[in-house]
């Protein structure tokens, strides 16, 4: 726009803001229903593989079934589920494994996150290391440190050896097995949640810090003031997904120790997968319901108090 | 804005009949890509699930294949491996519930033959020419009251303590025949030096020995302990049933295993045993055939003794022969074809081809197949208890209920988790689950 002078422009603008908006335009009713037909390949599949399958799940848990033919036997398989005398240890271990993978992963990835934001030499090559591991399949990876960790030619028990310091059984001994594989499991995943910090960090604008600079701030009360208030919705997602995570983890479990040694590193899911390799087909299946109202009932609070007091920047 | 300019007619059509012509071209390559094999005129192809994935169960599927593709020019079979233990019967079991089972697989005979619902999931084979040579014990433990289901492969075997004849020898020790014996015997060769007993949690199958191994002993005690078993009766928290998860507990309390016995796998486990740095393993002597793969001069340094008893006289308890079994899925040709394969097994060919990579380890459960001279020294062992009438069949051919468990409660016990009378406790619960699945009377 050309004006004279500021003035006039400030004087233009005025009378711009004051005149009445125009009328909005009528917008013409949506004849066609073509937009909505994209839809229907993915519903159909959302239909098929996950609304069918769990509203089955629900009905053949109230059964004895062997694939081909089902009993109809109401609670049974739930009480039956909640006497397995593995069940209540393996509640507790679902539940260790979670808290201790999931802030591990929030924590350990949210200093990841500041360091690879920040100026610091290799940053690119060291983001791809930290997010390699999650592109590894998992059972590889339980495969693969199983023979590492292995307690007598493991690689790492032989350079502990070498320096002289304790070599543990890793996987073998009852009391520290569950907290190995806790570790794997951290290692394995903390690449996705230093993405999600650090698309967090970079999102908050760059007028925060410079304030504060200007105001004196130290790193660690910019770090405390800033930064942890402001990437609370990425903190928020973090801890719902890993947390999700930890109480689901099955693979990694299987793969390294198959519950074992005994049942000392059991799971719920790894419970119920046993259930279903003898084949009872409808006492895994109540499990997997009830591991899912499980999920549910942590879960659905947790996620709405941490979403509560988010604020649209 | 603009309206979108609409591309000419003619482009749109032609790139509308690409789009038609190339998805029909992607269908029809998927579906000749399902398609299985059979497709020259008279040839078959079949496939064959061998026995485990070890070396001993590769080379003889690949072997016996062989053999019979010689006899058979126009069928050809494809092996392929599957785990073993529990792994194993989730495999095979979900195979067989999809109809996407190979057309035969080789797999244990007596209780978890019949978890596998033989009636509605494989092919009778009672009306096959072979049937007449067979055991009467192991026509039991392949049949239901309809038909009869399976064809014998590999020899029976003993369950009980494989030990190294030369150590014992070195040390002037006796085989033992009571269980004080035996733990002084172990601690003996403890203080000399060698792995007294070994233990293979690595494998977890292994940790089942010490109970399933001393079933003889429980059956000489108490013959009609099966049937009070199957019935809700009998329990493994008293005794006599109860001496095996105590044996597992003390071996562990004496400190008389290997240090690694939580990661060492069975074939490692074996190497040890022949090579003389252990003396003893509870094992089944099937595996005598990993051991002429891996230490073949070694293999008559091997020996065998029944379980040791708490009291009386020890019996060796035996394991009926493997079967090879049609699932229902096989239909046609490939019926025809697999019930020759089936039947070759036990023909003279298929014979010789048991005893050359099936090792023998006891006697054959069909009359046409004999054991050779030239088996392994612990045959005879096992052979001399046969004459003494010292035996006893396993539980798991005597009662349809195995718990899934088994494995890691005793892993538990011998790892010193928990007592042996816990895990007795622990399995006999376990067992109510099975029972219940099976649907049986009682439980």
């Amino acid at each position: 726009m050309s004006t004279a002078s500021p003035a006039a422009a400030v004087q233009a603008a005025a009378i711009a803001e004051e005149a009445p908006p125009p009328p909005p335009r009528k917008r013409r009713p949506i004849k066609s229903h073509y937009p909505s037909w994209f839809f229907i390949p993915t519903i159909a599949l959302y239909v098929v593989f996950f609304a069918i399958p769990t509203f089955a799940s629900f009905y053949f848990s109230l059964t004895r079934w062997s694939l081909f033919d089902s009993q109809f036997i109401g609670f049974a398989n739930f009480v039956q589920f909640f006497q397995d005398p593995q069940l209540y240890t393996s509640f507790i271990h679902t539940l260790i494994y979670a808290v201790i993978t999931s802030g591990s992963k929030v924590i350990i990835g949210f200093f990841l996150a500041v360091l690879l934001t920040g100026p610091v030499v290799g940053r690119g090559y060291l983001r791809a290391v930290v997010f390699f591991p999650v592109l590894i399949s998992t059972i590889g990876v339980g495969i693969m440190f199983k023979s590492l960790l292995d307690p007598f030619h493991g690689m790492v028990n032989g350079v502990l050896g070498f320096f002289g310091l304790p070599q543990p059984g890793w996987f073998t001994d009852p009391n520290l097995a569950l907290y190995t594989i806790a570790g794997v499991d951290v290692w394995k995943g903390i690449g996705i949640a230093t993405l999600i910090f650090m698309a967090g960090i970079v999102a908050i604008p760059n007028e925060y810090y410079e304030a504060a600079k200007i105001d004196g701030a130290s790193s660690w009360n910019i770090l405390r003031l800033i930064t942890i208030p402001l990437t609370r919705g990425a903190t928020a997602t973090v801890i719902i997904l890993s947390l999700i995570g930890g109480l689901r983890s099955f693979d990694i479990i299987w793969a390294t120790t198959g519950g074992g040694p005994g049942f000392t590193s059991d799971v719920i899911a790894s419970v119920i997968y046993k259930q279903y390799q003898a084949g009872f087909y409808g006492l895994s299946t109540a499990g997997n319901v009830v591991l899912f109202l499980v999920v549910t009932v942590i879960m659905v609070p947790l996620s709405y108090f941490l979403n509560r007091k988010q604020v649209e920047l | 804005m603009s309206r979108t300019t609409q591309r000419p007619a003619f482009r749109r059509s032609v790139a509308r009949i690409t789009a038609v012509l190339g998805a029909a071209t992607l269908a029809a390559a998927a579906l000749a890509g399902c398609s299985s094999g059979g497709g020259a005129s008279g040839e078959t192809t079949i496939r064959l699930t061998a026995g485990g994935n070890d070396p001993a169960a590769t080379a003889f599927a690949k072997n016996l294949v062989a053999a019979f593709e010689k006899e058979n020019p126009k069928i050809t079979v494809k092996v392929s491996t599957r785990p073993g233990g529990t792994d194993g019967d989730n495999l095979i079991k979900t195979r067989l519930s999809t109809g996407t089972m190979d057309d035969v697989f080789l797999y244990n005979s007596g209780s978890l033959f019949q978890a596998l619902r033989p009636d509605s999931q494989l092919q009778p084979l009672t009306d096959e020419p072979w049937v007449k040579n067979l055991t009467a014990d192991f026509k039991k433990t392949v049949s239901t009251d309809k038909a009869t289901y399976g064809a014998p492969w590999g020899t029976t075997f003993n369950g009980g303590i494989m030990y190294n004849k030369k150590v014992y020898e070195k040390l002037g020790l006796t085989v033992p025949t009571t269980w004080d014996e035996f733990i002084s015997n172990s601690e003996k060769i403890k203080a000399a030096g060698i792995i007294p007993i070994l233990q293979s949690y690595g494998d977890t199958w292994t940790s089942q020995l010490f109970v399933l191994a001393d079933f003889a002993n429980v059956s000489a005690e108490d013959p009609k302990w099966a049937t009070d078993y199957t019935n809700n009766k009998a329990k493994y928290v008293d005794a006599p049933a109860l001496a095996g998860f105590t044996h597992t507990q003390e071996v562990f309390d004496k400190g008389l295993m290997n240090k690694d016995f939580a990661s060492l796998t069975n074939v490692n486990a074996l190497k040890l045993l022949a090579t003389g740095e252990a003396a003893q393993y509870p094992m089944i002597t099937a595996v005598i055939s990993n051991v002429v793969q891996s230490n073949p001069d070694q293999v008559d340094d091997i020996g065998y003794f029944a379980m040791p008893a708490d009291s009386g006289e020890a019996h060796a308890t035996v394991w009926e022969a493997n079967g090879a079994y049609i699932p229902k899925s096989s239909t046609g040709d490939k019926l025809v074809a697999a019930k020759k394969l089936v039947a070759f097994l036990n023909s003279p060919k298929g014979c010789d081809v048991q005893n050359s990579t099936g090792v023998p380890a006891g006697p054959f459960a069909i009359s046409t197949c004999t054991v050779p001279d030239d088996a392994p020294a612990l045959v005879a062992d096992e052979l001399k208890y046969q004459e003494d009438k010292k035996t006893g069949l396993a539980l798991e051919f005597l009662s349809p209920i195995k718990g899934p468990n088994l494995e890691k409660i005793l892993i538990q016990v011998g790892s010193g988790i928990s007592t042996g009378a816990e895990g007795a406790a622990l399995y006999d619960n376990d067992v109510k689950a099975q029972a219940q699945q099976l649907g049986l009377k009682g439980w």
